[in-house]
């Protein structure tokens, strides 16, 4: 994913502020963008999909039948009825419920992990772009080192050494991602530091940061949204596969990948208790693709085909 | 070319000295003693403090890096297990070549169906094909590799009893494992070779191809084929790294005895000492697979060649 979203990077930011077409209705460049989203059927149907999911994190309280640690060992491995919609696991626990919990594990981890990466490598990606010379060398070397252990194994790296847990869970997947968003805001940054504008906010003598803050970050953000919203999908599917591994959330906390993983050893016979969090997990990650790609095609005209 | 090839391999040496102190970071800062760890709890201080000295574990941190690094080159002592004693390099060895075995049986497949699905797309764009390898490739980019490997045992050896769901020994065992693994390359691969053939069917010299008269044919396979491969390969190589980091997920699913289900039983067993040498294995695995990549892409791309001539 990542190397298709380099290639938006270089000329995003005229487009985003290009002069729309004399006749036609002035929009926000905001407006812009969603109006081009809008045509496309399947970004639509991702973004409709993660602002349910958003929702049922929210109101997960409200919308769950029941809590999701109530056990009821006279009903365990039910299949799906009209007491348990989904059916019970294997403590008689109602599968629905747990889905419904799980969905704000899951998007806490993927938004507060994108965050985090975005935070720590976009601040060293600026700097790098902005700076150059050695600081440039000696923040993309340390990157480079970095990205030369895949994204998954960095993860598992950091979660074993912090132990388990959420908090946890979010920094190992947070940190493992950082190179990606350090490089892409490095390129951003590098091609719009040479533009006139940027030569123009130093010649009336703005600070080095109001430069970055104000003018260099809200012009190189078309890649940046791009690469975070695949990030959130990659940062759940990381995060999925720690709990699987029981690096991440312990239970009884609901988390998609450690419900998977509890029901593995029951496939046989009970299949349904891996089949629904894998569902989840999958729709949810197809959503936020689906969303990605729809973003990166209306950030950049140029590049759909 | 010998240039270019020397240069790229010292390259090699800070990155990976660099991947060795992240990961002795890492273990540095974990919780517990490896003295105490490796002696049991039996261990008198005494013993514990002698043997401190002896393995360099009782300087400062950059001193005990220095050894760990001059220990690892010298001798390829990188540590040894807290649970089985035995030096880690020992215990990844005997399981490294069923992962290494798994993720190239995966990228094989990738590779052999995820090109030509790419190209295909790519000649009958907007078809009904090119529409569902589309869809097709979008769901296998959003499939948790854990959950694809259940799947495939929940289909083919709990209901159709074809083909056993773990064990790494014969090609059957091996089939499941290596598809559930492949899943998310051939998407990324197709992915990447649609587009790279649609930007260079566009491309001046195909136009001038198709005037002289060439056959569609040639101007496809040939002309436009050559150059679309490049950024394929990068990926190729790419894929390679994320399926050595992906075998992790898979062989615990399926039982295999490989370096990534050694990891995860260490993880369990607090034996860092064996995490710690199985990434450090990964990273270097993967560092090496995408200089041999690199290398491969000068030999193709001549533009790389000539600025080493």
């Amino acid at each position: 994913m990542n190397d298709t979203v380099e290639t938006t990077q270089t000329n995003s930011a005229e487009t985003l502020s290009a002069p729309l077409s004399p006749g036609r209705k002035k929009r926000s460049p905001l407006g812009e963008v969603f109006f081009r989203l809008k045509r496309s059927p399947l970004a639509m149907f991702g973004l409709t999909v993660i602002l349910i999911l958003i929702f049922t994190a929210i109101f997960a309280d409200v919308l769950s039948p029941y809590p999701y640690r109530k056990q009821d060992l006279t009903r365990t491995f039910e299949t799906p009825s009209r007491d348990h919609l989904l059916g019970t696991d294997e403590f008689g626990r109602d599968i629905l419920s747990r889905l419904i919990y799980g969905a704000r594990v899951s998007l806490q981890v993927g938004f507060i992990a994108v965050g985090i990466a975005l935070i720590v490598g976009g601040m060293l990606g600026a700097a790098a772009g902005y700076y150059g010379g050695w600081i440039d060398n000696a923040i993309m070397r340390v990157m480079d080192v970095l990205l030369s252990v895949p994204q998954t194994l960095l993860a598992i790296a950091i979660a074993a050494a912090l132990g388990p847990g959420l908090f946890n869970l979010m920094i190992a997947v947070g940190i493992a991602a950082v190179p990606n968003y350090a490089r892409i805001v490095r390129g951003s940054v590098l091609s719009i530091r040479e533009m006139e504008f940027v030569e123009a906010a130093r010649a009336v003598g703005s600070s080095d940061l109001r430069i970055i803050l104000k003018h260099i970050i809200p012009n190189s953000m078309a890649p940046i949204i791009v690469q975070s919203t695949l990030g959130v999908a990659s940062a759940i599917l990381n995060a999925a596969g720690l709990s699987f591994i029981g690096l991440g959330i312990q239970p009884p906390y609901p988390e998609w990948g450690a419900m998977l993983s509890g029901g593995r050893q029951y496939i046989r016979d009970y299949s349904h208790l891996t089949l629904y969090p894998g569902l989840a997990i999958m729709f949810t990650i197809l959503a936020l693709n689906f969303l990605g790609d729809g973003l990166r095609d209306a950030l950049d005209p140029r590049l759909k085909r | 070319m010998i240039r270019y090839v020397i240069r790229r391999i010292l390259f090699l040496i800070p990155v990976l000295i660099g991947v060795a102190f992240c990961v002795f970071t890492l273990l540095y800062l974990t919780p517990g003693d490896p003295a105490r760890m490796i002696l049991g709890d039996m261990a008198t201080e005494e013993a514990i403090r002698e043997f401190r000295v002896k393995e360099g574990l009782d300087g400062p941190f950059l001193v005990q890096f220095g050894n760990y690094i001059y220990k690892a080159v010298t001798r390829g002592d990188i540590g040894r297990s807290y649970v089985t004693k035995r030096p880690v390099l020992d215990e990844i060895m005997t399981v490294f070549p069923a992962t290494l075995k798994l993720s190239a049986f995966a990228i094989i497949i990738a590779i052999i169906i995820g090109m030509p699905c790419g190209i295909l797309s790519a000649i009958k764009q907007y078809s009904i094909f090119d529409t569902l390898t589309m869809i097709f490739a979008m769901v296998g980019l959003s499939m948790p590799v854990f959950w694809l490997g259940l799947l495939l045992i929940l289909y083919f050896s709990v209901h159709l009893r074809w083909l056993p769901s773990s064990g790494f020994d014969t090609f059957r065992a091996m089939i499941l494992p290596s598809v559930a693994l492949s899943a998310q390359s051939i998407s990324m691969i197709t992915r990447m070779t649609r587009s790279s053939m649609l930007e260079v069917v566009r491309a001046d010299y195909i136009r001038t191809a198709r005037s002289k008269g060439q056959k569609e044919s040639v101007v496809i396979w040939v002309h436009a084929l050559h150059n679309a491969l490049i950024p394929v390969v990068t990926l190729c190589g790419l894929q390679f790294g994320h399926l050595l980091a992906g075998a992790i997920l898979t062989e615990s699913i399926f039982a295999i005895p490989g370096v990534g289900r050694l990891m995860v039983e260490s993880i369990k067993a607090r034996d860092y000492p064996i995490v710690q040498g199985g990434v450090l294995f990964v990273a270097i695995t993967f560092s090496v697979v995408n200089l041999l990549v690199d290398l491969l892409y000068a030999y193709i791309d001549p533009r790389i060649k000539a600025q080493y001539k």
